[in-house]
């Protein structure tokens, strides 16, 4: 799998090339600023972007930018972002620009490795993986959309997990319960959120995003 | 070396300048009569209820009118003359309180009184002191060009008295491009003595600046020491838990690496825990998407972060200065954390905009109403907050709601929008 990696501090920027390196993937380019990311975006078109909101050289927000950017500009570019700080404005941001698989965590989530390396390769292949913390805001929130009044609490938190970007069996070892009893869960979910039989993989995808959106 | 013809036009240049300017000050000063007309009959109004709405509006033309000669002042004659208005207290959001807060403010300052006496002491000062530099250069032309003529018809004889006379006149210019700019200081320090501030006004402005100044002061030690406690207590001892952990690990790796893998997972609970004691701790200092995306963006974010849903709406020209940008987030997130806390309210408002010279944010929800300032509450931290920076706020809350706090502070939109 290859990786751009664009961050800034050296230290966590060597860090995060051993780590992934040491889980097969190839990290093809390495960069520190808002300008050269989108650059090399644009160049090696990765399986998949790792990359710090807050890059040189305004320190703002140049890195959530080159990913929104690149993703307008390379479709279906799977992005995963890390911040110190997760905003529900940004993960709004990135969600309505581009397609493709997309991640949004707090840099912590760095040291829970077998976690962090799950989230690349889901991102990788197109799913979302959000932070707990944008999850557990957007289930305080009780201005949500119509079609999500309609699961059951437990459908409810299912589809919180998926957004996280749990696999099945993630979410049943969370849940204590059954791989077929979270199956069952999804497909109430996907019948209630009028997501009618289609490739699976996407509607899992599609689910999450009418939760995410609303 | 100036030449005496690049001499010559920066004179004439000058001195036609000079008589503009006086003319100008002159022709202000008397269209503003029926300024002062307009205000007397107004005043005389306010028993009819209809002068409450029109004297303020033809005091504030007064106004504003006292302002462009203090600008005049400052800019053609060097003469500074400080606004001394009372700040106005925050717009409440009744239509009828708004009227008659805003005739009190107006009336109830002395400084409208001492311009609409200026108004009219103006026009005499400024007739004759205005006028009288393009009335010395039309007199010094006139004579001139009536001795050029004696001159030229007497060339022939012997009296070359009107060519001396010429010429000690021309030699007079620069005296004339001299003295019109003091007559327009003079004028300018004249009516310093009406439009500048009091010396009670200035020493009264004193003492709310030295306490506000005490209350800032204050307000920010009590943060520092807030901020060392709590990272001495957090994050600081669990990073030290932390390297505990981490150097026993290192020990105990070879001969018990069951002890060895329990103490690194601890260590990086550990560090989780440091981080978000971290981020919460930055986010009271200084707001990660306020740095990221300016008070716009942050009230945004903030808004999106909050459990019930907020109506946002701003609209800013350009970016108002860093620290008025971090008072009025605060404010705002203050305000809305009391909705959050205590309005009982499933819907809130948040407005910002840039009007007048003022920054103004209104934070409204559904609630319960009946919100008041209590000692030690929030709204008394967004009172001593904004009053750093001149600003204020004004609760509206009726029982049963809505409740709106309006906030204000004065500031200018410098930085270019990014």
């Amino acid at each position: 799998m290859r990786v751009v990696l664009g961050e800034d501090l050296t230290l966590l920027r060597d860090g995060l090339v051993r780590l992934l390196s040491a889980y097969d993937m190839e990290v093809v380019a390495a960069v520190d600023s808002g300008p050269e990311l989108l650059r090399a975006l644009i160049d090696h078109r990765p399986d998949v972007a790792v990359v710090d909101v807050r890059l040189p050289p305004t320190f703002t927000d140049d890195g959530l930018r080159a990913a929104i950017q690149a993703r307008l500009e390379v479709p279906g570019l799977p992005v995963l972002v890390l911040s110190q700080h997760v905003e529900q404005l940004y993960a709004k941001e990135l969600l309505s620009a581009g397609t493709g698989g997309l991640g949004y965590l707090l840099k912590d989530r760095v040291s829970d490795v077998l976690r962090f390396i799950e989230a690349v390769r889901t991102v990788a292949d197109g799913g979302t993986a959000m932070d707990p913390e944008v999850v557990s805001q957007l289930l305080a929130r009780h201005d949500r959309d119509q079609r999500l009044a309609r699961l059951t609490a437990r459908e409810r938190e299912v589809l919180a997990f998926m957004a996280e970007g749990h696999s099945n069996a993630g979410v049943a070892a969370r849940l204590v319960v059954t791989e077929k009893a979270v199956s069952k869960h999804i497909g109430s979910i996907f019948t209630k959120l009028d997501l009618y039989p289609a490739e699976d993989a996407n509607r899992r995808v599609l689910a999450v995003l009418t939760y995410l959106n609303a | 070396m100036m030449d005496v013809g690049e001499t010559m036009a920066w004179v004439v240049r000058h001195t036609l300048r000079t008589c503009l300017r006086g003319m100008a000050l002159a022709g202000a000063a008397v269209a503003a009569l029926p300024l002062f007309v307009a205000s007397v009959v107004c005043v005389l109004l306010l028993p009819t209820g209809l002068g409450v709405v029109l004297a303020p509006k033809s005091l504030l033309a007064v106004r504003r009118q006292a302002e462009r000669q203090r600008r005049w002042a400052l800019d053609w004659s060097g003469v500074t003359i400080a606004a001394p208005y009372r700040s106005r207290s925050a717009k409440p959001s009744n239509r009828l309180t708004r009227v008659f807060r805003r005739c009190g403010w107006v009336l109830g300052d002395p400084a409208t009184w001492r311009d609409l006496l200026w108004t009219l002491v103006n026009v005499p000062v400024s007739a004759v002191l205005g006028l009288l530099p393009a009335f010395m250069l039309v007199a010094f032309t006139w004579t001139v060009v009536d001795d050029y003529g004696t001159v030229v018809d007497g060339w022939g004889g012997v009296a070359p008295r009107g060519f001396l006379l010429q010429v000690f006149l021309l030699s007079m210019l620069p005296a004339y491009a001299i003295a019109g700019p003091w007559l327009l200081k003079i004028r300018a320090i004249a009516s310093s003595s009406l439009l500048a501030p009091t010396r009670k006004e200035m020493a009264a402005r004193v003492g709310e600046l030295t306490e506000s100044r005490w209350d800032a002061v204050d307000a920010s030690a009590a943060e520092l020491r807030r901020i060392e406690r709590d990272l001495h207590d957090g994050a600081q001892a669990r990073l030290v838990a932390l390297g505990m952990n981490i150097g026993f690990a290192e020990q105990m790796v070879r001969e018990n690496p069951d002890l060895a893998l329990t103490l690194l997972a601890e260590a990086r609970e550990s560090s989780g825990q440091a981080l978000s004691e971290l981020r919460a701790l930055v986010r009271g200092i200084h707001p990660p998407a306020l740095a990221e995306r300016g008070l716009d963006g942050a009230v945004r974010a903030l808004a999106l972060s909050l459990p019930l849903p907020v109506d946002v709406h701003i609209e800013l020209p350009a970016r108002p200065s860093a620290p008025v940008e971090s008072a009025a987030y605060f404010a705002i997130a203050e305000a809305l954390a009391n909705v959050v806390k205590h309005s009982g309210a499933n819907r809130a408002w948040a407005q910002l905009e840039h009007d007048e010279g003022r920054l103004v944010a209104i934070v409204g929800d559904n609630g319960a109403g009946g919100a008041h300032p209590r000692a030690g509450g929030g709204l008394q931290g967004i009172e001593r907050r904004l009053r750093a920076f001149d600003g204020m706020v004004a609760v509206t809350s009726p029982p049963g709601g809505p409740t709106q706090v309006t906030m204000e502070l004065p500031c200018e939109l410098s930085l270019a929008r990014t």
